[in-house]
């Protein structure tokens, strides 16, 4: 069994991370999941939250976005649409996100008054956003 | 027969013009850098995501649930297409090939008695279309004050195209761009968009049957789709900032050696006249002497 595995970080502007980790902690949609060696291939979207990666050379935290990430006993891809490493989020940048998603919640209200489905995801998103706020210590206000 | 001074005044204005091009081909040759980075840092991204989304849509299939975005709203009558070029011109025919790639498709859709409509993103395409199929026209995009496209660009164009899917105003998506080749090569695109069309994506099949999927597999696709098409405007966009750059540098190149040509073929003319009038002017001398 192998003790490490190929994660690689990428956004659509650029790789941020590609490192041999011994374990990544994942934000997944349904609940957050630790991926290991030989992890049974999974795909999942990701909700914004903290991705943490502990490799030979020490661990780093990533603030992501959106996305998803693929899993399979040799390699972890994770494509999120924001990814920024964790010690570089601002107030600014997570006030940013923040009214992004207060924005869209609004809007799914209003276009989608009889289908709580979009206004739902849209809320759950706002609240995960917040809710990572708090874990890293920024304010949604 | 042109003055002397005539003479001076065209062979300092084509040097001026000379600088001038010799300059611009320095910075899109130095933009041509950065646009290549930024393009090349995105396609793993880009790869990777229709890797993924070539197995997710080969595991879901034709089914009936299938998203709208991917197996289309069962009909063909209205096409979108989604016009990208840039917003400056003296680039070569860089503009030319791609407005001229949509005309022709939009001539073959309409010969086919089908409804287009057209979005154009960057100026120069936009005064093409509205040239020739002005009442096809439909909307801009407007890039002139962002310098370096960035993903978020791209969401809002998608999300412009999302808004108008779910209102029914289209059926079928495309969007046209260049594709960098090289430096001297720009080779326009035409990409479907919606419905999104990953089965061209080698290896789609053969390992889909293992992986788990969380949520399940058309929850996911009903989140990544629209992304998908964020995703397919982005890298189209920096390839075209790649390509435009690539264009104007080659354009700006051949301007610059015509411009030098024409210098040369001036001065030998200002040269000729000039000894033409000091042969006149000592024929006069010796003419007037011998007369003595």
């Amino acid at each position: 069994m192998a003790d490490t595995l190929q994660f690689d970080l990428v956004s659509p502007e650029r790789l941020l991370a590609s490192v041999e980790a011994t374990e990544v902690q994942i934000p997944g949609a349904e609940g957050d999941m630790t991926a290991m060696p030989d992890h049974a291939p999974l795909i999942t979207t990701l909700r914004p939250g903290i991705l943490k990666v502990s490799s030979a050379s020490g661990d780093s935290e990533y603030v992501v976005t959106g996305g998803f990430a693929e899993i399979n006993a040799e390699s972890i891809s994770v494509l999120a649409e924001q990814a920024v490493p964790r010690d570089e989020m601002t107030q600014e940048d997570f006030k940013a996100m923040v009214d992004a998603a207060t924005d869209r919640l609004a809007k799914s209200q209003e276009t989608y008054v009889n289908e709580p489905g979009p206004v739902d995801e849209a809320a759950k998103l706002l609240a995960d956003m917040v809710a990572m706020g708090d874990e890293i210590g920024l304010s949604a206000n | 027969m042109p003055s002397l001074k005539d003479l001076k005044t065209r062979i300092e204005s084509v040097k001026s013009t000379r600088k001038i091009t010799k300059a611009m081909q320095m910075v899109a040759a130095a933009k041509l850098r950065r646009a290549q980075e930024a393009a090349e840092m995105s396609r793993p991204y880009t790869e990777r995501f229709n890797h993924v989304m070539g197995k997710l849509a080969a595991s879901v299939g034709d089914s009936e649930s299938a998203p709208k975005l991917l197996r289309g709203t069962g009909d063909d009558k209205v096409h979108l297409l989604v016009v990208m070029t840039a917003e400056r011109g003296l680039c070569g025919g860089f503009n030319g090939n791609i407005a001229r790639m949509a005309r022709q498709e939009a001539e073959k859709l309409m010969a086919e008695g089908k409804t287009v409509k057209v979005i154009t993103v960057g100026k120069k395409g936009r005064d093409a279309i509205k040239r020739d199929l002005a009442d096809t026209f439909i909307d801009h995009v407007d890039l002139t004050a962002v310098r370096n496209v960035g993903y978020s660009d791209a969401q809002a164009i998608a999300q412009n195209l999302l808004d108008r899917f779910d209102a029914g105003e289209f059926d079928v998506a495309k969007i046209f761009y260049s594709k960098f080749q090289n430096v001297v090569t720009q080779i326009p695109t035409m990409h479907q968009v919606i419905p999104a069309d990953f089965a061209a994506e080698e290896g789609a099949e053969d390992d889909s049957a293992f992986y788990d999927f969380e949520p399940d597999e058309e929850a996911i696709l009903r989140d990544l789709l629209p992304r998908g098409v964020a995703t397919a405007i982005f890298s189209g966009l920096l390839e075209n900032g790649a390509s435009e750059q690539g264009a104007r540098m080659s354009a700006m190149d051949n301007a610059t050696r015509n411009a030098g040509e024409m210098i040369d073929k001036l001065t030998i003319q200002f040269n000729r006249s000039r000894q033409a009038v000091i042969t006149n002017e000592l024929i006069e001398i010796i003419s007037g002497a011998e007369a003595l």
